[in-house]
């Protein structure tokens, strides 16, 4: 029976908790794992995820997480510090990104207390290997500091907080798809729940809590070639942006050097920490031009464009867009061991053997470094003088700290999830005395039912899948590793038609079962929103800075664009607002970056 | 490109009296995934078509069929090795929900079941890493790998024939922590795996093992689990 025969969308269903997590990647398991261990085990604590725990992109990640415990050489937290705030661009907050290297040490040792499978030296230690961007003593060459479980580094952090939240009991709900936000006082007040579709059923359920975190990752599928999973479509910043909260810094995106060649998902930095490294047409090691000390392992927003360079210089494989990783040198223990998940992508994706071929890669959409903009405790900021929404917090991807910048330093995603989703947790349980008691928001209840029903009754208008293709091409060709203001004027019109388009959508599925399509619907929204926040933010950016590289204006300039921004879409007209935050330098002056 | 035909057992329990085959036409690369084609069919022919995806590149684990006869991820198996006409349906010993999606629910329990989780609450006394030789870390290596895709327990024939058996890959996962020298519940779960419904059930068909997207040794785990039971006395 389809809904719409049913009289139309199920009343909405009422649950109470404590405290709400959105997602359940390693973010959102870590606070939800945290609140319990804060509150024990009576306290309810629901993590709502629209996949099953196990699914989320924590488990893609690969190569490790940074942390300067100087297992295999000296290190200090200092010195990650640092290239923390370089790799960054500068445009890091110095004082949140002292918080995550110095956090970082406890927090690794407390995962493999929780049972982590970490790779080990002789001694039994936590085993240590170089990553792009990762130095000692400040830049003077690179140093063993990702901690790593083989090449799946995150698979073991999901698994082993997924099966800490079974011991603990957190409850979850799985594949329930979060559409908006309880604001009970409206869009200046508190957050007080969520309101979310349970995909089994299509009902809608009304979860209402003190305190809501969201963890639900990035958008990497505004871009075409992306190393993303096809569930990251930006919910977490296109529903608060749509109630009028800010979202910062949304024109940093990183490319990713070597995503497999036009499929996107990506070959491990670890490849080249492990000692592979990348060649032209000619079988030039390119690198050693661009950056003569780090090479290869320079940070990512570099290599990136150095391999844009070469390939707009002819010196792609062929001719073509893309060039060689050359890995064949690692023999067969490195390859088989350390790296085997990457070993076999090239076998099973292109047939090609890692100990004798050469594997071709592009750089591909990766991580979105803006978000919404919290402070150090996860907590949410309502704009760029540091008002606080109560109730409200996000972690992991979905956040901008900021920690990353305006370009992240790779393992730093991880252990940004860890820190900082451990961080919210705890201080989500220390609030919850504070806060008010939840309260119903009846019109964003009424609007989510409404927009069910006008897809489900709908009849006429473009399927989803050609909007998405449409805005895909338009934001990698247009707002991706090179941008120009052609470009991007361009783009952000495009993607206003697109919205527009997107008004009148046409789902086939009208059933209440497992309603995937509808699903989809939604998703393909909020990715155009993220998309209209990210070409907004770029278009007035006049520089070049990691992430966000402008032709027309190739140079960072300190003078007028050490600032973060802030973007905010009028819920009411729709008109666009930027304002700027300053960056919060502690100890690191800006100097001109080379690797 | 070329002309590959799909069919697909379709069944909406809600619209359908019964399953039934559906067949639909798709233009593809010779590297394109079975995934790939499933989103042509759902994107452009009919969205009514449903299935579970996520990574699209074999890590997460949601999209495992049984496409062409035999259990694979459809994000990892490729249009060169499956070929022009190709069949996909459910995986089996599950409840068909919708089309290619079954009830996860039962998996889920009985991977719960075992205590998928380790159990030690001493933390040294320096405050650092609890040391393990890479000896000691590489007996799990293997079984730590899984990704709870379900392939191996839904081709198991005593799975299906029983689905109270806790199946393949709740045993994989108990081998990860009864292994796992920092453990300190060994005993409770080896008694757990002792249960009836437990690791004697297997019958060493080695379906579990060829359907593994992971090449997982199940079987090898599942023997060193009753080892361990015989070790310990548990009968």
């Amino acid at each position: 029976m389809t809904l719409a025969a049913r009289g139309g969308v199920s009343p909405t269903r009422v649950h109470e908790m404590d405290a709400i997590v959105v997602g359940a990647g390693g973010a959102g398991l870590y606070a939800a794992l945290e609140l319990k261990q804060e509150l024990g085990p009576t306290a309810r604590i629901g993590v709502i995820s629209k996949l099953y725990p196990s699914r989320s992109h924590t488990g893609a990640a690969q190569g490790g997480v940074c942390a300067a415990l100087g297992n295999t050489e000296e290190d200090h937290w200092e010195w990650h510090w640092f290239d923390t705030v370089k790799g960054g661009d500068y445009l890091v907050d110095q004082d949140a990104a002292e918080v995550m290297c110095h956090d970082a040490v406890e927090t690794i040792i407390n995962l493999e207390h929780l049972g982590l499978p970490f790779d080990r030296t002789e001694d039994g230690l936590i085993n240590q290997r170089r990553f792009g961007g990762h130095t000692r003593n400040y830049g003077e060459g690179p140093v063993r500091r990702s901690c790593f479980a083989a090449d799946r580094t995150g698979h073991a952090i999901l698994q082993t907080l997924f099966q800490q939240c079974i011991r603990r009991e957190v409850t979850f709900f799985d594949e329930y798809q979060v559409l908006d936000l309880a604001l009970p006082e409206g869009p200046n007040g508190r957050v007080s729940g969520v309101i979310a579709m349970q995909t089994a059923t299509s009902e809608l359920h009304a979860f209402r809590a003190k305190a809501v975190l969201f963890a639900t990752g990035g958008y990497g599928k505004i871009f075409k070639v992306t190393s993303n999973a096809h569930t990251l479509t930006g919910d977490g910043m296109a529903i608060p942006y749509r109630r009028g909260l800010p979202l910062e810094d949304m024109e940093f995106f990183q490319f990713h050097p070597t995503g497999m060649y036009k499929l996107g998902f990506l070959l491990s930095e670890a490849m080249r920490g492990e000692g592979g490294f990348l060649v032209n047409e000619t079988g030039e090691r390119f690198m050693e031009r661009y950056a003569p000390t780090m090479k290869d392992l320079a940070s990512r927003d570099v290599v990136s464009r150095s391999i844009y360079l070469e390939i707009a210089e002819g010196r792609g494989i062929g001719g073509s867009d893309f060039v060689h990783l050359d890995v064949r040198h690692l023999g067969a223990e490195v390859l088989n061991k350390k790296l085997p998940d990457m070993s076999g992508f090239i076998r099973t994706y292109f047939g090609l053997e890692p100990l004798t071929d050469l594997v071709p890669i592009q750089p591909t959409a990766h991580y979105a470094m803006g978000g919404v903009p919290t402070d150090v405790d996860g907590r949410v900021l309502r704009d760029a003088a540091g008002a606080i929404v109560p109730g409200f917090y996000a972690a992991g991807e979905v956040a901008c700290v900021s920690v990353h910048g305006a370009n992240r330093l790779g393992t730093n995603s991880l252990l940004d999830i860890l820190v900082f989703g451990r961080r919210a947790g705890k201080r989500m349980a220390a609030d919850l005395a504070d806060l008010p008691e939840p309260a119903a928001d009846a019109e964003a209840e009424a609007s989510v039912k409404a927009r069910v029903r006008d897809l489900l009754e709908g009849t006429q208008g473009e399927r989803p899948a050609v909007i998405r293709a449409e805005v895909q091409e338009t934001m990698f060709t247009k707002c991706g590793v090179y941008r120009t203001e052609q470009l991007l004027t361009e783009c952000r019109d495009e993607v206003a038609e697109l919205r527009e388009r997107a008004r009148h959508l046409l789902v086939d599925d009208k059933g209440s079962r497992y309603n995937t399509d509808l699903g989809e619907a939604f998703e393909l929204n909020f990715l155009l929103d993220c998309a209209e926040a990210t070409v907004g933010s770029a278009l007035a950016r006049r520089e070049s800075r990691g992430g966000h590289a402008r032709e027309d204006f190739p140079e960072r300039d300190d003078a007028d664009w050490l600032k973060h921004t802030f973007i905010t879409r009028d819920p009411a007209g729709g008109d666009l607002s930027l304002t700027y935050k300053p960056v919060t330098i502690t100890k690191f002056e800006p100097k001109a970056r080379t690797y | 490109m070329m002309n590959v035909q799909l069919r697909i057992r379709r069944y909406n329990p809600e619209a359908d009296d019964a399953p039934h085959w559906e067949e639909y036409a798709v233009q593809a690369e010779p590297t394109d995934r079975v995934l790939d084609l499933l989103h042509q069919v759902k994107w452009y022919q009919d969205g009514t078509l449903t299935f579970r995806r996520s990574c699209a590149h074999g890590v997460c684990g949601s999209d495992a069929m049984l496409i062409n006869g035999r259990n694979r991820l459809a994000c990892e198996y490729l249009v060169k090795d499956a070929g022009t006409k190709i069949t996909v349906e459910a995986i089996r010993g599950m409840d068909v929900v919708k089309d290619l999606l079954v009830d996860m629910e039962p998996f889920w329990e009985s991977f719960k079941q075992t205590m998928p989780f380790l159990v030690n609450d001493e933390i040294p006394a320096d405050g650092k890493e609890r040391r393990q030789s890479p000896a000691d870390r590489e007996r799990y290596e293997d079984t730590s790998r899984c990704i709870l895709c379900a392939a191996c327990t839904s081709a198991c024939p005593v799975f299906w024939s029983d689905q109270s058996y806790v199946g393949p890959a709740a045993i994989v996962n108990a081998h990860r922590f009864i292994v796992d020298s920092r453990d300190t519940a060994k005993q409770e779960r080896l008694e757990i795996m002792a249960d009836p419904d437990g690791v004697w059930r297997c019958r060493t068909v080695f379906n579990c093992v060829e359907a593994c997207p992971r090449d997982i040794k199940i079987t090898r785990a599942i023997l060193e689990v009753t080892g361990e039971i015989g070790k310990a006395g548990i009968r």
